[in-house]
């Protein structure tokens, strides 16, 4: 398995309208999505992981939204001149997209067989016919049962587990590339979500398809992915190999997020949560910008805002002070002083 | 299939209670009116004799529910009485005005929605453009403006200053059209005579455009606001992020569900127009059911007002099972529930 990158993210950033100023919902972020990985991108609700996926698709509403600065390069190729023919050219072709809500994803007009064809025939040359074996098998491939019926029902005669294998059909009719998977377990129970996320890996594996999940759920992130990008605020706070993390967090986002997941072992009276929430987008903070709600701010956290280190361990990234003054103490404990 | 046809039929069944309803208020009304019809009908100066005998010709020597399953009866068989007026059957006589106001309402309407439901979705489409400010203060006009105004400035610029289209009336009167439908625009071509057609058009052209602003501008609004809301929905989303190109996102994923409201809205006015837009009518001088009613008003020509009630009230009912009908032909998820 190649291990090049098929999609890289360069110091992306994303501004939405708001009267008159714009507010910047991602800023600069730069992430690789190596061939055949799947990576996890993790953060609390508005850290901007929904408008990376949406901008990786094409898709950022505008007005009021805007790519300010940044690159997306797929396959080699920046996608982000090209045109909206081209777009629609990789959208749901090489790029799909499964969404959080399978219950408002499908249009609830049409039949789960017009919808899933008109995905075949957008991008490929099968007749209506040889597009209905190919959809069924595609249903077959998610695990629905009696695939053949489904496709004469709406959507609303559907679960929403089934929904969310409808749509990750949909999403995989064209033997995507990449696929961007946006929560796609949060509104399903526990036991729908185990079931799709093993599809997802399952897929992954037969496939050799890349994915990218978003989640703010670290046990998903631990179950299926690889590589995991933590989110704050619009920024990377961390990224690098799942495993790593998970044991030896760097930052104290990091470090809060996996202590305030419930443990089954444990017997906590109450699950700790990372006093505060995360700072409305447009609010200019000096500084780092978690240092409000971080355990071990000190002095320099609230003058300078750090840069996305490197740590000796491979790949592994992190946005903190910290770790320049336990790594690198030689050089900055100079500058703190 | 089956499902629908006995929906339909369900629905139908559903009907009689209020039609029966409405025949009883239109009853009603003779019954309202103070003193004896009889004299009301005959004047001031009506002898005695003369108001027995028509009282008893009318039947109002009987007791009240007996004359009401006479009217009723005769409603059954088609009868609506006679015009004072014209002492002619008032079922034969309304015909030609009915399909007047029908041709005219058709052709109005179909104006209304061409031309309202698509500026409404590319208003939408381009929602903040200046497409979207012009069609929306243009649809602003077109609610507020007077449309006997209306339809006097265009028979001042087209008729009087242009002299492209006729002033008034649905024919030449020098060669007037053969009825065979009464639907002139359909009987001047089954009779092969392309020059009536042409004429019966040209007499359509200002009364249906006057008729259709109001219509025209109240589903443009609607269509804009609904599709505007589904548009925002997470299934238009779907359709985008599968490489659908934005015209077919609009009019196949987001119009089939933005035009659900738009229905009742196109219902509601195709029934007003159609209980006979009677400004409108005065104005072009168009033989409808409104002008027909208005001169039975003036004439105070009693069983055809109470027709003309009747029979309008009838096909807004019938407007608004249809409309119910195309719901269930366009959602799914409301199929077969009462």
């Amino acid at each position: 398995m190649s291990k090049e990158p098929i999609l890289q993210i360069k110091d992306l950033k994303v501004s939405f309208q708001s009267g008159k100023k714009f507010i910047p919902a991602v800023d600069g972020i730069s992430f690789d999505l190596k061939n055949g990985e799947i990576l996890g991108i993790v953060g609390e609700s508005g850290s901007g992981k929904s408008v990376t996926s949406l901008a990786t698709m094409g898709l950022i509403p505008s007005p009021p939204g805007k790519i300010e600065n940044g690159e997306i390069f797929f396959e080699g190729k920046d996608l982000k001149n090209i045109s909206e023919k081209e777009w629609r050219k990789i959208r749901g072709n090489q790029i799909s997209m499964i969404f959080q809500e399978p219950m408002t994803s499908l249009n609830p007009l049409f039949t789960i067989g017009n919808q899933l064809l008109e995905a075949i025939r957008l991008h490929t040359d099968l007749t209506k016919a040889q597009s209905i074996v190919r959809s069924i098998e595609l249903l077959k491939l998610v695990g629905i049962p009696r695939a053949e019926g489904i496709l004469k029902e709406h959507p609303h005669q559907l679960s929403g587990g089934m929904r969310q294998r409808v749509m990750i059909a949909m999403a995989m009719a064209c033997n995507p590339k990449v696929l961007i998977a946006d929560e796609p377990t949060t509104a399903l129970d526990v036991t729908i979500q185990a079931q799709i996320l093993a599809l997802m890996k399952d897929l992954n594996k037969k496939t050799n398809t890349s994915i990218i999940l978003i989640t703010h759920d670290l046990g998903v992130v631990a179950e299926i992915c690889e590589r995991v990008i933590v989110m704050y605020s619009g920024q990377i706070v961390e990224q690098g190999d799942v495993r790593k993390i998970l044991k030896d967090p760097q930052h104290p986002y990091t470090k809060g997020l996996l202590k305030s997941v419930p443990d089954l072992r444990g017997k906590k009276d109450r699950l700790y949560s990372i006093p505060g929430t995360v700072p409305s987008p447009g609010t200019t903070l000096k500084g780092c910008r978690f240092a409000a709600r971080c355990a071990e701010v000190f002095g320099k956290c609230r003058e300078e805002s750090p840069e996305l280190f490197k740590t000796e361990k491979d790949g592994h990234e992190v946005r903190c002070f910290l770790h320049t003054l336990n790594e690198r103490s030689d050089k900055h404990v100079g500058v703190t002083s | 299939m089956i499902k629908l046809l006995t929906y339909t039929a369900r629905r139908i069944f559903s009907l009689i209670p209020v039609l029966l309803g409405m025949t009883l208020i239109v009853f009603a009304i003779i019954h309202a009116i103070p003193g004896n019809p009889a004299q009301v009908i005959l004047g001031q100066r009506a002898t005695e004799q003369a108001i027995a005998e028509v009282t008893k010709q009318l039947g109002l020597d009987k007791p009240w529910y007996i004359q009401y399953f006479d009217y009723l009866n005769n409603l059954i068989h088609g009868d609506l009485g006679n015009s004072l007026r014209t002492r002619g059957p008032i079922n034969e006589e309304i015909w030609p005005y009915l399909t007047a106001t029908a041709e005219l309402t058709i052709v109005a309407m179909f104006i209304a929605i061409v031309i309202g439901v698509n500026a409404g979705i590319i208003s939408a489409w381009f929602s903040k453009s200046w497409f979207d400010y012009v069609a929306m203060v243009l649809a602003l006009i077109g609610v507020s403006m007077p449309i006997f105004w209306l339809g006097l400035m265009e028979q001042w610029v087209f008729s009087i200053e242009l002299n492209w289209l006729p002033t008034t009336g649905r024919e030449n009167v020098r060669d007037p059209i053969t009825a065979i439908t009464n639907f002139y625009l359909i009987d001047t071509l089954l009779q092969g005579r392309m020059d009536h057609f042409i004429t019966a058009v040209k007499h359509l052209v200002m009364p249906s455009a006057a008729l259709a602003t109001i219509p025209m501008a109240i589903i443009a609004r609607m269509t804009r606001a609904t599709m505007l809301e589904v548009m925002k929905s997470d299934y238009i989303r779907t359709a985008r992020a599968k490489g659908l190109r934005m015209f077919w996102v609009v009019y196949k994923h987001s119009l089939k569900n933005a035009i659900i409201p738009v229905l009742t809205v196109i219902g509601l006015q195709t029934g007003l127009l159609l209980g006979g837009a009677i400004l409108t009518e005065t104005i072009f001088s168009w033989p409808g059911i409104g002008r027909y009613l208005y001169d039975a008003i003036t004439f105070r020509d009693y069983p055809v007002i109470q027709s003309g009630i009747l029979i309008i009230a009838a096909i807004f009912v019938l407007i608004n099972l249809i409309v119910d009908l195309l719901y269930v032909l366009v959602d799914p998820r409301i199929k077969y529930s009462k």
